[in-house]
């Protein structure tokens, strides 16, 4: 399975779909308090315009009393006073308002982006292994930073920002209308040739955006790898070399970045001096209607002083939000294209599960009866009819005539038929690639197979719920995995509750306690970094350990041993078998020292099963096990 | 912290000083435009008794057009010097990162994870670029304005510009209060994020063992909490944050409003020649003066935001490798003898329990040593001495009759060419590969490594040859594969030591006896060092080292350990077994 590396920076197609996608993740965590905020904003937009166009109406009382000397006469302070203290009001008003709804907006978005955290995370657990198949985990990885970090601008910025600099243009352009029609007209000409300049430039900018996440992922996977291979590089004094490439991906990356944010950085000053532009224009040609007051049409269009000052006013109020508003477009053009891929994954079918039968702990006296306490012994719950039979679990695994293949083309496992009995040890032999793994990760339904059936215990497996499935299996996986914790924590990965005991004796049986003791901290020595200190045969001790302390039915052992050295092995093996006595156990291994004692063999090529046996029949057989266990053949 | 990234700003000095100094330029004219249209609003209009000038209309007003055009230039010109430098600080951040990284040493790269490397490298440079450009720009710009509008204030009424003052220690005592009480809850937002993403690749890497072992329940729980704290801390932090809007209005509207008071009444009263276009005048500088404040107060919040990634970066940068090349480093290994005096080593120096106890050997060049011991018996650990991955606690190593400290290490690595445990492949080709080994090599040179490795048959079969495609981590080759193109791309490098690290572990008997043979008969001197779990890949050795719990146990030849040996006879003999019978058939196979 070559992993393949996911879409990157596909295009956004469907914009508005996405955009209602997101509004409805935010109404769904808080189905109300976005129309408060909206409200709120509203109402704190309508409070800028008020307080300012209390201005116009003070300069006005002032030049109402001004004579003809340029004196002011019978002047009263008090009739400035009550526009001021209007004025005070609605500022006092805007900044309640912008309060409430920065609060009420910072929860909605901090519990939005924890709800698609979560959702994602969640979700992603139950995808089934062909999703992870094909992504690389850097890719995964950079949807709960990279993708979730530009929603969160979004959600949490951008659209309050948009919608409050919405608001703000409409009333400050109504009270501007009321003002001076002709004004308004020279200040909607030059927002409009601004409008166009910035969508301009938004549209370059946009492409070297989409250049720049490409080279950032260039960056990130060359990084990934070298840094994963570090101790490679260090050994063959490849340094430099790595340098030089280095070098190269990074100088394409700065230059996509310099001119994706370069365009995107003109649109301030752009944006901030047309502002200037018109409100020279709109001081010039106010002063110069207030002078000729000229007659069209019979109407005389001129304007107060008071209306001058204060539409002036409000052309430097007009062009913030539009200048506001043009530096979000970048931010929801990133936003748009992580919540497309987020919602990619969302939309990812789940993995498929119809089954109803269940495992359940069973005290065997004379009849089976369930019961709670772990007793060693298992039985299958089936509902049928309306009746609830239990089927003892004996671990009797059969394939019919099973074919599989990872994708609809190429067939990688052709008419296996097998039958593990209960109790008996099952081993598969051949060379890498011939199917081993796959045939085991379809008893557990990572993989559901195409044609044929597997019966366990004479179920059907597709009518045995996924995770009761699962855990009547216990896997040691060809690819130790440990978590960030203490070796305690994961040897009981499988069975949170278990006690120091438990673990200890599951460590015991695995080997693996001689060397956790040695361990600074034993049991409770801190693991980081998958295990990076440990070495890989301590990893699979642990791995093994933590197969024993759930104490499965069946247990498969996927390549269990093959960094452990011999003699180590063949205390794991006794343990193991001691554990086991009387369970099916499914053995992969590449040394035949490990599989000689199964009571069957099955020797694998390509993907179909050519010798099957004992390990006395198959070296009488003088076959393919034959030549492979005298060293003739080559296990490749 | 912030000094050291201008640093960074090398190759592109120029634009980083132009910068600020354009939109220095921008400021003083935009400041400008206001006062213009005062002017005109003041002395053009003409009420009353002075009668309307065209004249300052037409003067004023161009003036202002040209202005604006002015700034317009201004502003795009430090737009484009900003990014550029901006970029270029990101290029030569994450160009040092990387050049840093490749020189730390193993343990080194043991205290930092690859997914942490990677955002930082990413994710903290960007967010430090975002912050560097700020600082060029809008922190330049934004204190212009301040200062310009509050110097032609001054000249025009200084009484107004007082209280313009007045207002700015409350404005810059509310940002500041609000960020220093924000700053410590986002710094743990940030380690609460690392978790979370720690989560994140951990469930990725290992999701086969989370669901054969079922616990997605328990994997989510995991993420719900750690997602829940990030949540909790960005809220925290945020709650503070967002006060700085409305009480930024407050002083705004309050400065506003006194300004019309004073204004007006100065006007009345004729103070200082005040008219009411200055009115409009003040509010606008007003606005100008307490939004630039803001701006600047945007900008520190951006800065301290971006002070933990910065922190990150140098981290990275200034973590010195703990091995170090020697004053006057020796650039030749006499021959591959190898001598270890009384070596202690462990992993970390807190570690009590050394991973190695007093390990006293002597291996003459040109010897093949086999080592043999359990699992975790130290003997990675021990091997990793010599071509100096690790340093010895105490004790000394000797290489060619030097110690490995007076080596310079590039020489030293050359000379002991190690093929690891754990080793990798690179994407790329197999060609690409093998010239890790040896850059210069010929294709005759790989093709005879490649036989010496054994791993010639199956790269012919191929049909692009040595231009065969190897995927990360070559994962479209087998185990043995992979371990064979490895030990061949060591051998590229022509050592005097060899290193195999459990090498063979999935090479079939016949084909690990075949390498053996081949090392054997074409690099007889170089000293040739193999750990294995298998007897049979090292009971021809010249001498077999058997640890145990990071102690010698015994040191000799085959013959010797079967006599004196008990666990060693005891294995041989276990593991003999299946082959014993069956060893007349082997030595078949390989011929």
């Amino acid at each position: 399975m070559p992993p393949m590396r996911g879409p990157a920076g596909a295009k956004v197609e469907h914009p508005f779909r996405i955009i209602k996608r997101v509004f409805q993740m935010i109404f769904h965590v808080h189905p109300i308090a976005l129309y408060v905020v909206f409200a709120l904003i509203i109402a704190s937009s309508l409070c800028t315009t008020f307080a300012l166009s209390f201005l116009s109406r003070i300069v006005d009382v002032l030049v109402n009393y001004l004579d003809a000397h340029g004196t002011f006469v019978g002047f009263d302070f008090k009739e400035i006073l009550i526009p001021a203290f209007c004025m005070a009001g609605f500022y006092l008003l805007l900044a309640i308002f912008t309060y409430i709804y920065a609060r009420i907006m910072m929860n909605i978005s901090q519990d939005t982006l924890k709800k698609i955290r979560d959702d994602l995370f969640a979700h992603m657990e139950s995808l089934p292994l062909r999703y992870f198949d094909t992504r690389s985990t850097g890719a995964v990885m950079s949807l709960y930073t990279n993708d979730v970090d530009a929603l969160r601008q979004m959600i949490s910025q951008s659209i309050p920002q948009i919608l409050s600099s919405l608001f703000t243009i409409i009333s400050v352009l109504v009270v501007m209308i009321i003002y001076s029609p002709v004004l308004t007209l020279i200040t909607v000409t030059l927002t409009t040739i601004l409008v166009i300049v910035t969508r301009f430039l938004t549209k370059r900018s946009g492409k070297f955006f989409l250049k720049q996440q490409r080279d950032l992922s260039r960056i990130n996977g060359f990084c990934e790898e070298i840094f994963e291979g570090q101790k490679v590089v260090k050994v063959f004094n490849h340094e430099e070399k790595c340098n030089e490439e280095f070098e190269e991906i990074n100088n394409g990356l700065e230059h996509s970045n310099y001119f994706a944010n370069m365009f995107s950085s003109l649109v301030g000053p752009v944006a901030n001096n047309i502002g200037y532009l018109s409100f020279a224009l709109t001081t010039i040609i106010g002063a110069l209607l207030f002078i000729h007051k000229p007659v069209l049409f019979g109407w005389t269009i001129t304007l107060s002083i008071g209306q001058l000052s204060g539409y002036l006013a409000f052309v430097k109020n007009f062009s913030m939000p539009i200048s506001q508003v043009s530096n979000q477009v970048n931010f929801v053009m990133m936003a748009l294209a992580g919540a497309k891929r987020i919602f990619d994954v969302m939309d990812e079918k789940s993995e498929v599960d119809e089954g109803d039968v269940t495992l359940v702990n069973v005290r065997s006296d004379d009849e089976l009866t369930e019961c709670e306490e772990h007793t060693g012994h298992w039985a299958w719950k089936k509902y049928r009819d309306g009746q609830v039979t239990l089927v003892p679990l004996k671990g009797d695994v059969r394939f019919f005539g099973v074919d599989f293949g990872y994708d609809d083309k190429k067939i990688v496992l052709h008419d296996i038929s097998l039958y593990a009995e209960a109790g008996q040890k099952i081993a598969f032999v051949g060379a890498t690639g011939a199917g081993k793994t796959t045939i085991t990760n379809l008893i557990n339904r990572f993989y559901d197979v195409q044609d044929g059936k597997i019966r366990y215990d004479g179920i059907n497996i597709n009518h045995i719920k996924k995770k009761d499935l699962r855990k009547s299996l216990g896997m040691v996986l060809q690819d130790t995995h440990l978590f960030s914790g203490t070796i305690a924590e994961n040897i009981a990965y499988g069975k949170k509750n278990a006690t120091r005991e438990e673990i200890e004796k599951a460590a015991h049986l695995a080997n693996a306690d001689h060397f956790i003791e040695r361990l600074p901290q034993g049991y409770d020595t801190y693991i980081t970094g998958d295990g990076e200190n440990l070495s890989q045969g301590q990893r699979q001790l642990l791995s093994i350990a933590r197969a024993a302390i759930i104490d499965p039915p069946v247990l498969i052992l996927d390549e269990a041993t093959s960094s452990i050295d011999t003699w180590t092995e063949s205390l794991v093996q006794k343990g193991m078998d001691s554990l086991m006595k009387g369970r099916t156990v499914f053995v992969i291994a590449h040394r035949l020292s490990t599989v000689r004692n199964s009571n069957a063999i099955m020797v694998l090529e390509n993907g179909r099963i050519i010798e099957r046996g004992d390990h006395e029949d198959l070296l009488k057989q003088k076959g393919k096990y034959y030549q492979l266990y005298t060293g003739a053949f080559e296990l490749e | 912290m912030f000094r050291k990234l201008f640093r960074y700003s090398k190759g592109y000095r120029l634009q980083t000083i132009l910068s600020p100094i354009c939109v220095t330029i921008e400021a003083i004219v935009e400041v400008l435009i206001p006062l213009l249209m005062s002017e005109i609003i003041n002395n053009g209009l003409g009420t009353g008794t002075t009668p309307a000038n065209l004249n300052i209309i037409w003067e004023c007003g161009l003036l202002m057009v040209i202005l604006a055009f002015v700034s317009l230039l201004f502003g795009i010109l430090s737009g484009v010097f900003a990014t550029k430098a901006s970029a270029g600080v990101a290029k030569n951040l994450r160009k040092d990162m990387f050049q840093s990284i490749e020189t730390y040493s193993f343990s080194n790269i043991d205290s930092f994870s690859t997914s942490s490397l990677v955002t930082r490298m990413t994710t903290d440079v960007n967010n430090v670029q975002m912050a560097f450009q700020m600082m060029i720009r809008i922190l330049f710009r934004a204190p212009i304005l301040f200062i310009t509008a509050l110097v032609l204030t001054f000249i025009k009424n200084w009484q107004i510009a007082l209280i313009f003052l007045a207002f700015c220690p409350f404005l810059l005592g509310v940002i500041i209060v609000i960020m220093m009480r924000a700053h410590p809850y986002f710094k743990v937002m940030f380690k609460k994020y690392d978790r979370l993403n720690l989560v994140v690749q951990e469930n990725v890497n290992a999701i086969r063992t989370v669901k054969a072992f079922v616990t997605e329940e328990e994997e989510k729980e995991k993420f719900y909490m750690s997602s829940n704290d990030v949540m909790t801390y960005s809220k925290k932090a945020e709650k503070i944050i967002i006060l700085q809007q409305p009480l930024c209005q407050l002083i705004m509207g309050a400065a506003n409003i006194i300004i019309i008071l004073v204004g007006a009444h100065m006007v009345v009263e004729n103070i200082l020649g005040t008219k009411y276009g200055d009115i409009t005048l003040f509010i606008m500088y007003a606005q100008q003066i307490l939004s630039s404040l803001i701006m600047v107060s945007m900008v520190l919040l951006n800065i301290v935001m971006s002070r933990a990634a910065l922190e990150r970066i140098f981290e990275v940068i200034e973590t010195k490798s703990d091995l170090v090349n020697p004053e006057n480093p020796v650039y030749d290994v006499a021959d591959g003898s190898i001598d270890f005096k009384h070596v202690f080593f462990s992993y970390s120096k807190e570690n009590k329990k050394p991973v190695l106890k007093d390990i006293n050997i002597q291996i003459h060049s040109g010897e093949t040593i086999g080592i043999f011991g359990g699992t975790g018996s130290g003997k990675s650990s021990l091997i990793s001495l010599i071509s100096r991955l690790y340093d010895a606690s105490e004790g000394e190593v000797f290489v060619g009759g030097r110690n490995v400290k007076e080596y310079d290490l590039f020489t030293l690595r050359d000379q002991v060419s190690v093929v690891l445990q754990k080793n990798v492949l690179f994407s790329g080709t197999v060609r690409s590969n093998l010239l890790w080994g040896n850059e210069n090599a010929t294709e005759e040179e790989m093709m005879e490594v490649l036989k010496l490795a054994s791993a010639d048959e199956f790269i012919l079969t191929k049909e692009e040859g040595l231009d065969a495609i190897v995927e990360q981590g070559g994962v479209n080759f087998s185990g043995g594969q992979k371990q064979r193109l490895c030990i061949a791309r060591a051998l590229l490098k022509k050592p005097k030591i060899l290193i195999l690290d459990d090498s063979t572990s999935a090479v079939d008997t016949a084909t690990d006896a075949k390498i053996r043979a081949a090392f054997k008969s074409y690099i007889p001197s170089t000293t040739k060092i193999i750990i294995a779990q298998r007897i049979s890949s090292i009971m021809d050795a010249d001498k077999i080292l058997f640890l145990d719990k990071g102690e010698v146990i015994s040191f000799g030849t085959h013959e010797e350990l079967m006599k004196e040996n008990e666990i060693y006879r005891e294995i041989t003999n276990s593991q003999m077994k299946g082959i014993a019978d069956e060893s007349d058939s082997v030595k078949k196979g390989e011929n």
